[in-house]
């Protein structure tokens, strides 16, 4: 199982801030395949990549990394703090 | 060191907040502090409030992971960094980076480092209101990126 959490615009044009996943793939770009996969507004967010950051366990996660049981994924977009 | 780092959701007295750096530590020989303001103008729209949302949990450890990398480039005494999120007004102080060292240089750049890369490492993000009651989410600026990998080559 892995928990996911999206924030910001994501979470609106999502219309969720999180899920769960018994079941997932074994890295964070097969998710963001499974993700936009699901059409509508999924593939509309999901579909360019660089307007979508990662976390994996609360760390920026880049491409090509592992997925394990037990993670927290983040997805965000970029972050205007300050 | 003497780190003090929180997001809070209640008002930033940013100068209240800027003495404790120093106080009582004699080998202070400087202080920078930034603060950030809200401002009441945004892409030529009034804007009337901002609501800052966060990351609870990574946004901690972003900040964290940023005042230690600050940390191993120069020699500080002190730093004290302080994030609004909710609703602001403008006006009102959304961030506050005070840094005190032995003497100016550190001070200053190490302040600056910190903001800089807060803006584009820590995990919040402004959704505003415009005068004419539309919200919309800020958008993320490139001249930001710009500014935080800049410091990949300086020191």
């Amino acid at each position: 199982m892995i928990r996911i959490l999206y924030f910001a615009s994501l979470r609106e044009r999502l219309g969720r801030d999180g899920e769960t996943l018994q079941e997932f793939p074994a890295t964070l770009d097969a998710l963001r395949a499974e993700l936009a996969a699901r059409g509508g507004a999924w593939g509309e967010v999901f579909a360019d990549e660089q307007r979508v950051l990662a976390a994996v366990n609360q760390e920026m996660a880049s491409t090509g990394q592992a997925l394990k049981a037990g993670d927290e994924i983040g997805f965000f977009p970029p972050v205007t703090g300050g | 060191m003497d780190v003090e780092i929180r997001i809070q959701p209640t008002a930033l007295d940013a100068l209240a907040e800027t003495a404790p750096v120093f106080t009582g530590k004699a080998s202070v020989g400087g202080v920078v502090s930034f603060i950030g303001l809200m401002r009441d103008l945004n892409q030529g729209d009034e804007v009337s409030s901002m609501t800052l949302e966060h990351y609870p949990g990574m946004t901690e450890k972003a900040l964290a992971a940023i005042v230690d990398e600050a940390a191993g480039r120069w020699e500080l005494e002190a730093v004290r960094l302080i994030h609004r999120v909710g609703e602001v007004r403008p006006q009102d102080p959304i961030v506050l980076v005070a840094v005190a060292s032995a003497h100016r240089g550190e001070a200053f750049r190490a302040c600056e480092f910190i903001i800089d890369y807060l803006k584009t490492r820590a995990p919040f993000w402004k959704r505003e209101q415009t005068a004419d009651g539309q919200t919309r989410w800020v958008e993320a600026r490139g001249s930001d990126d710009e500014a935080a990998s800049a410091w990949e080559k300086k020191s």
